[in-house]
């Protein structure tokens, strides 16, 4: 086995990724921070390093149709949008994964507008947050490569049949430049063997798609859809336990950092999860008994992880990167909340957002955001949520 | 009144008596189309012209509803439908992963004809931008739009395919208002402007004209865009057994002219000889009945004009 470590920017890597997934189609439309991607997706069709089909539209919601297309014929698919792309293409985002079409996004997470604002956040993802698609979030450039070939291999699964979406946090790691391992095309061979679709649309066998359906039966359709969804949640597992055995480079839904003997977590989701990491190291330098527990698996919500990673905590601080306005909160919160509710000893809940477009979630804010957090539960106020840093 | 196979040359068609006709059905029977819907015959012309080894996208609209009611569908070539504006883009997915599975061996080759069908709603509105994108990068396809002058789907809207004078539901003819206050949408045009290989107009009223011109853009290689004239009983308040003598009218009046443009070269496949009064064509439609004579002399004038332009473009070598 070949390994080779590169010096390359994430978003490149991302796209040297779906080459060797020796994808067929890829069809998107230029959108900041995403564009890196697809423009090296574009060079490598035009250099010869991948055969697939590029198809530039002329919007986003042509961009998830063609991919719909393509995916229905039993292509493989990849597409990447951000923020106002993925807020045009949501007409059609719901309906891949209700027509269980397996199309493969990275969504550079950005803000949406108005004020129009290219910077990241959670703002995009969360619009789309009950789309039926698998979303994963990842935390450095080696995450977001690896995860490429995890998607088309969770997707892909004939048991699954469901698009998935890699939320990578745009300019933060999308234009950051990282030491990557690229593993060798064999092993990737390996991992995704070559996809075949169970009923493509072809002529030799004609299949209908996308029929309507009465009131009698959009439930049970929907129900299908759920079920669907919550079933992938072994097949996710299973693609990271072959991926460890195949790079020695493990992936879990929950993942815990200083946590066990800790008795309040920070709980983040998407690339600020290394920042809090540093955050608890200094902390637990001054005796704080801090861990952090980051999600990386969010559609479907691996609700047993959690409770495992959230069981004997008193406090559970948790940094939502979007709003839910006129709600109780961030999403992310509002999650766990929810998850957490009535459940014995279940810890506190205590909620901030912060880095919204950007904003920079520094190691002393990590800190701050801690020990405040910490202080609000004790108090006895964790109603609500803060808006960490804003100027009023 | 004169038909298509008296005045064409027949010699030119490959398809050209009824015995002749493809037998096999791909647009079953039993699906919900009203009494008389002649967007349903167009559709089923269409797909015996094109045959078995067809792909087709459908946009949102009255001939998916009536096609596709879980768990039946009248289709018996693969079909798909996604969502109303997005037809366009679907097909040329499809067109797309074809392509590139067929040419990195992991599909069999084939000729497939990829088509998109939707109606004039999801074609001159919601779909514009998608359909001149589509037509733009060039993709192998054929675009049909079954235009039946409004969404009839919805309970009978006005779109911008709708022809001045005409009442629907919201552009009803009133007080201070004739009905729809604009010029339709000169669709097949905006298509000849993306110079494709081929564009033309066709009538389900005139099925060898028709079927010959899906052959046609079937055998092309490169976008080709068929705009065809659905009369509608429903939504044109006309008798359901009376839709094909309205599109008989349709063209003879030269409201529709039936031509063709190829690689740029316009031709007229049928001129109508007498050209009928558009009043025959206007008078028996529920939603034209509140025109004046006035108005009718309006419309024949501009009906005139119109068809001369096109005459002259043909002249055009």
């Amino acid at each position: 086995m070949t390994r080779e470590r590169r010096g390359i920017e994430v978003s490149l890597a991302i796209a040297e990724a779906v080459g060797q997934a020796d994808c067929d189609v890829i069809a998107a439309y230029p959108i900041t921070p995403q564009t890196h991607i697809v423009e090296h997706l574009a060079e490598m069709v035009a250099n010869g390093q991948l055969d697939a089909e590029f198809v530039p539209v002329e919007s986003e919601h042509s961009a998830m149709s063609v991919c719909c297309g393509a995916a229905a014929v039993g292509a493989r698919t990849f597409t990447s949008t951000s923020a106002q792309g993925l807020a045009l293409m949501a007409e059609i985002f719901f309906i891949a994964s209700a027509m269980r079409l397996p199309v493969v996004m990275a969504l550079a997470n950005r803000s949406l507008s108005a004020p129009l604002s290219i910077w990241n956040d959670h703002t995009d993802t969360m619009m789309v947050r009950d789309g039926g698609w698998i979303h994963v979030f990842v935390e450095n450039g080696q995450e977001a490569y690896d995860h490429v070939f995890w998607a088309f291999r969770v997707a892909e699964d004939p048991v699954v049949r469901l698009p998935v979406a890699i939320n990578i946090d745009g300019f933060i790691l999308t234009h950051m430049i990282e030491p990557i391992e690229f593993e060798d095309d064999d092993l990737v061979k390996r991992y995704i063997p070559e996809y075949r679709m169970e009923k493509p649309l072809h002529p030799d066998k004609p299949v209908s798609m996308g029929c309507f359906a009465m009131p009698e039966l959009y439930t049970e359709a929907q129900m299908a859809r759920e079920k669907a969804l919550v079933n992938s949640y072994s097949t996710c597992l299973k693609g990271w336990e072959e991926w460890a055995a195949l790079t020695g480079r493990r992936y879990h839904p929950i993942e815990t950092y200083r946590a066990d003997d800790a008795d309040y977590c920070i709980v983040t989701m998407g690339s600020l999860g290394e920042t809090a990491m540093a955050a608890v190291d200094e902390l637990r330098e001054q005796g704080e008994k801090v861990g952090a527990i980051k999600i990386r698996l969010w559609r479907p919500f691996p609700f047993d992880d959690f409770y495992k990673a959230a069981e004997g905590k008193e406090t559970l601080i948790v940094l939502d990167r979007a709003i839910s306005f006129g709600g109780p909160g961030g999403p992310v919160a509002l999650e766990i909340r929810s998850a957490l509710y009535r459940r014995p000893q279940a810890p506190a809940v205590v909620n901030y957002v912060a880095g919204l477009a950007s904003r920079d979630v520094r190691v002393e804010d990590f800190k701050a955001i801690i020990l405040e957090g910490k202080a609000k539960a004790t108090a006895g106020h964790t109603a609500g949520y803060t808006l960490y840093g804003v100027r009023e | 009144m004169a038909c298509a196979s008296e005045v064409l040359c027949m010699d030119k068609f490959s398809v050209y008596a009824a015995r002749l006709v493809e037998k096999g059905e791909y647009f079953a029977s039993g699906h919900r189309a009203c009494q008389g819907c002649a967007e349903a015959l167009a559709v089923r012309l269409v797909m015996k012209a094109l045959g078995r080894d067809t792909i087709v996208a459908m946009a949102t609209g009255c001939m998916e509803i009536i096609s596709s009611p879980l768990p039946t569908t009248a289709w018996e070539v693969p079909w798909i439908h996604v969502a109303f504006e997005n037809a366009s883009a679907v097909i040329t997915g499809c067109e797309s992963g074809m392509k590139a599975m067929m040419r990195k061996g992991k599909l069999p080759p084939k000729k497939i004809n990829f088509v998109a069908m939707g109606g004039d709603g999801a074609t001159a509105d919601i779909g514009m931008g998608q359909l001149s994108g589509a037509l733009e990068r060039g993709h192998d396809f054929i675009y049909v739009c079954l235009d039946n002058e409004a969404y009839m789907n919805t309970g009978i809207q006005r779109s911008s395919a709708t022809p001045w004078g005409a009442s629907t539901t919201t552009s009803p003819a009133g007080k201070r208002s004739k009905g729809q206050q604009t010029q339709k949408k000169d669709l097949p045009k905006i298509a000849i402007a993306h110079n494709i290989p081929y564009v033309a107009t066709a009538c389900p009223s005139f099925p060898f004209d028709l079927m010959e011109k899906v052959k046609k853009a079937a055998a092309i290689e490169g976008p080709a865009y068929l705009h065809i004239l659905s009369v509608c009983p429903t939504g044109w308040r006309i008798p359901s057994e009376e839709a094909i003598k309205y599109g008989r009218l349709a063209v003879n009046t030269c409201v529709f002219p039936l031509y063709e443009c190829e690689y740029g070269k316009y031709r007229m496949t049928y001129k109508p000889d007498p050209i009928l009064p558009v009043r025959e064509y206007i008078q028996g439609q529920g939603r034209f009945r509140h025109l004046t004579d006035e108005d009718i002399e309006v419309i024949q004038k501009r009906t005139t004009e119109e068809y001369e332009k096109l005459l002259k473009l043909c002249e055009m070598d």
